[in-house]
């Protein structure tokens, strides 16, 4: 797995719970290390080893640690880079739920060997989508959740989703937009800098 | 009558070219034949604010920078398709892109305008947002990607500087002289201990290189390199797998021999590490020529046994060399009334550099 993703998992965990928690998490997971670099691979079996020990560490399942760690990646002030980057995506959420399919091509651009799994968008009816993850194994899903409810909010939008399981390694969500403009949202301004 | 119904048309052509440039082209100017502006798109709008650009003059609104020397508008029209750098005269003087095409439907000209490579500073001057830009303007995407690579090249530089400290951790902690691959002080410092500990007998040499500090200053520190390196390929050569060789300082060298205390043996070591050292090293169309001062200790004879100890008898015996001439090695007496009879030394550099 790409060390960004294992370094979002190490930050999500510090930044939410403290370094100390986070050192817990990495003798449960049997690391032998405590700090993920960004920039090179690992093993996915750490990852995995990761997350395990952070849901056994807060004593809470996988799926909310992946969904928490999805909230942190577009909410928190130390990763607002990311929150910047997906808000490029549409000028509405809906738009927003249209670029995600070309959202892996995009990581390229910015790191050429980071490989997030295919999505696809799918509309059934006014306001009713589906969105399929490619993920090989349950849990992007679930980080896809975390993004996808905290940018509704982002973009002002009233959202209902429904995690439907895995299928042949494709993760399904079920996105029903109640109200596009329910709230104000965040503010994005094109030409401001990421802190 | 006719000329009133003409003007409406012309007026209904302007209409829909326009509407379909504001959305195409938000950041164009429809010009009539005098270079007067007859319509704005919304975006170049917000460049001017809240002013009326109705009549203003193209010319009096940009300065054209390339093609130089346009002032009028059938300069301006003989451009036509061109590329032109112009600026903007009032504050902010943003740099702007633009091409110009004449258009007889409204007998003038359409020029359509970007900001160029200075977008950054265009969407911030002027708080542009996704909406004001065409859909098929790459311009969000290109702001995209100089966060995207901002972000990915901070983590990077995060990496490199972490991978720089971690380097200089193990440099500092490595036992290795990365110039002549012999082993350092540090070395030295671990193995002494030891052999102390486990009171087997050996020896220490002290080498100094004699006339080194010439060699650096007449032919510079590469020279000065080489014969360092070739120097380190002498001591290897002439002793053991086994023994420890170091280089412990700029010059200095530090040899130990574990289970070799016979003097004999480490004579022989001595005077041929001398000889093979005054073999004169080339470098580049010089010669560079150097000899050595070697002084030994033994661990039998070391009282008490220390690694301080021995060090400094070793140390002894090579300043008893290098007042008696240089170029020869000797053996550190415990008693110091002994007098060792000085080696003879038939040869040697009498001076340290001789060109070629």
């Amino acid at each position: 797995m790409h060390g960004l993703i294992n370094r979002a998992i190490q930050c999500f965990v510090r930044d939410s719970y403290g370094r100390d928690r986070w050192i817990e998490v990495t003798q449960l997971a049997e690391l032998g290390f405590t700090d993920f670099e960004a920039m090179l691979h690992y093993d996915d079996a750490l990852t995995w080893a990761v997350l395990d020990a952070t849901a056994r560490s807060l004593a809470v399942p996988r799926e909310t640690v992946l969904e928490d760690i999805g909230t942190y990646l577009v909410s928190h002030p130390n990763v607002e880079a990311l929150r910047r980057l997906l808000r490029f995506g549409g000028v509405s959420f809906v738009e927003f739920l249209h670029s995600l399919d070309e959202l892996p091509d995009r990581a390229r651009l910015a790191v050429d060997d980071l490989d997030l799994p295919r999505m696809e968008l799918r509309e059934y009816g006014v306001n009713a989508f589906s969105l399929t993850c490619d993920s090989g194994r349950e849990g992007f899903g679930h980080v896809m959740m975390g993004i996808l409810r905290t940018l509704a909010d982002d973009y002002g939008a009233l959202v209902f989703l429904e995690h439907q399981g895995t299928n042949n390694g494709h993760e399904v969500i079920e996105i029903t937009l109640i109200e596009t403009a329910f709230a104000e949202g965040r503010s994005f301004d094109l030409g401001a800098r990421a802190g | 009558m006719i000329l009133v119904r003409e003007r409406g048309r012309a007026m209904q052509v302007c209409k829909d070219m326009s509407d379909v440039l504001d959305v195409i082209c938000p950041m164009h100017l429809m010009l009539n034949e005098t270079g007067h502006v007859i319509h704005a798109g919304p975006t170049l709008k917000k460049l001017w604010q809240d002013e009326d650009l109705a009549c203003a003059r193209f010319l009096e609104m940009f300065e054209v920078l390339r093609p130089r020397g346009i002032s009028e508008m059938p300069g301006l029209l003989a451009a036509k398709g061109q590329k032109l750098h112009l600026r903007k005269r009032a504050d902010p003087r943003s740099a702007i892109k633009g091409v110009l095409m004449p258009c007889d439907a409204i007998n003038g000209a359409v020029v359509n305008l970007s900001f160029g490579i200075s977008i950054m500073d265009g969407v911030r001057d002027y708080a542009l947002s996704s909406t004001d830009f065409a859909a098929t303007d790459l311009t969000i995407e290109m702001l995209y990607l100089i966060e995207a690579k901002s972000a990915a090249m901070e983590a990077s530089r995060k990496l490199n500087l972490r991978l720089q400290g971690a380097m200089i951790a193990a440099e500092e902690q490595a036992f290795t002289d990365t110039l002549t691959g012999l082993k350092n002080r540090r070395a030295v410092d671990h193995i002494l201990p030891r052999l102390i500990e486990r009171d087997s007998g050996f020896a220490l040499m002290q080498m100094d290189l004699d006339f080194f500090k010439a060699v650096n200053d007449t032919y510079g520190h590469a020279a000065g390199d080489e014969v360092l390196q070739h120097v380190a390929r002498v001591l290897v050569e002439e002793t053991r797998d086994r023994d420890c060789v170091a280089r412990i300082g700029g010059d200095e060298f530090v040899l130990i021999f574990e289970g070799l205390t016979r003097r004999d043996q480490l004579s022989d070591i001595a005077r041929r590490i001398i000889q093979r050292i005054e073999e004169p090293v080339t470098y580049k169309d010089a010669q560079c020529r150097i000899s050595s001062s070697i002084g030994i200790a033994l661990s039998t004879t070391c009282s008490p046994l220390s690694e301080e100890q021995l060090l400094a008898n070793a140390d002894a015996a090579l300043y008893v060399c290098k007042d008696h001439g240089r170029a020869q090695f000797r053996f550190h007496e415990p008693e110091s009334d002994v007098e060792q009879t000085p080696l003879p030394r038939a040869h040697g550099p009498d001076r340290a550099v001789r060109p070629h």
